[in-house]
């Protein structure tokens, strides 16, 4: 993304998943090392842990929201990447991200651009909330 | 704040690939060592969140089986322990990465995890929260510094309410 194709306020927006499958989430679980059950294992869920059914890694919904922040800057540029969980996903799920360019500013010569993050659910439920910091191509 | 562990992490260009399939990313730069080559994001890269799979080599993260420990999760009774069932771990509130620079593979990090603070919330949904901080800093091989992860946990008293 470079400095001169971007203005503040503009924003960006992705369907990062469509119909969220439980396959994803073992495919995390198997990447990321973490095996809770809570993210695979639907009996457990029901009948020990008193939850509907299994429900996505926060940080798979970190990670897949994850995509626009590098879709935007290029996984290299990334300097900052934070964010809140407000709300479980589910199977099912579709979510949106939405990038808004917060700031552009220079530092040392090099540009850089701050970004609010959200991502909503099918239901317009905001699941996570945060924003990232990127370096910008001259 | 003092360091509580060290784990080193070697990062390998198959592990970065699963990872970023698993989160839906199929860009070339995270599979393709090759795709250095007109690819703008350069040679291979790891997604952001990548170094939370430090896990895989955290000798003692709970959430995995273990050799000759008991396991929470369902075989034939839907919890492997008995009594209540521990939601090891608990659920994830915030997480952050701050980098100094990207993460590639053939990367060999030193994570050195530390407590940051705790507090309690009461909350509608699930009763009372425990929030707990814990940071990781994540080092190359030359001692520099490359990331710092910060997390924060929270144990719920219940289940989180559905609406």
């Amino acid at each position: 993304m470079k400095a001169s194709e971007i203005s503040v306020g503009q924003t960006f927006e992705k369907v990062v998943v469509e119909d969220l499958k439980r396959t994803q989430l073992v495919m995390y679980s198997g990447a990321s090392g973490d095996y809770n059950p809570l993210h695979t294992d639907d009996l457990y869920c029901k009948e020990a842990a008193g939850y509907p059914g299994v429900f996505a890694h926060g940080m798979l919904t970190m990670g897949m929201t994850g995509t626009l922040v590098t879709d935007l800057f290029g996984a290299e540029n990334v300097r900052k990447y934070g964010v809140r969980f407000t709300n479980q996903v589910w199977p099912g799920d579709t979510l949106t991200a939405t990038a808004t360019v917060q700031e552009i500013r220079e530092e040392d010569g090099q540009a850089i651009a701050e970004i609010g993050i959200e991502t909503k659910n099918q239901d317009g439920k905001t699941v996570v909330l945060g924003s990232a910091t990127g370096l910008l191509e001259g | 704040m003092s360091d509580e562990k060290t784990v080193t992490f070697p990062v390998e260009g198959t592990h970065v690939m699963m990872f970023a399939r698993s989160i839906g990313d199929y860009n070339p730069a995270y599979h393709d060592p090759g795709a250095g080559e007109g690819n703008p994001m350069g040679a291979q890269v790891a997604p952001p969140t990548f170094p939370q799979a430090v896990a895989q080599f955290d000798p003692d993260y709970p959430l995995r089986i273990k050799d000759g420990e008991a396991w929470f999760g369902s075989g034939g009774t839907p919890s492997g322990v008995e009594g209540t069932p521990a939601t090891s771990g608990g659920l994830h509130a915030e997480q952050h990465f701050e980098y100094t620079r990207p993460v590639r593979p053939g990367d060999v990090l030193t994570a050195r995890y530390s407590q940051g603070e705790t507090w309690e919330k009461e909350s509608r949904r699930a009763g009372k929260l425990t929030f707990t901080e814990r940071l990781v800093d994540y080092y190359d091989q030359d001692g520099n510094h490359v990331c710092r992860a910060r997390g924060v946990g929270v144990r719920t008293e219940r289940p989180v309410d559905q609406e």
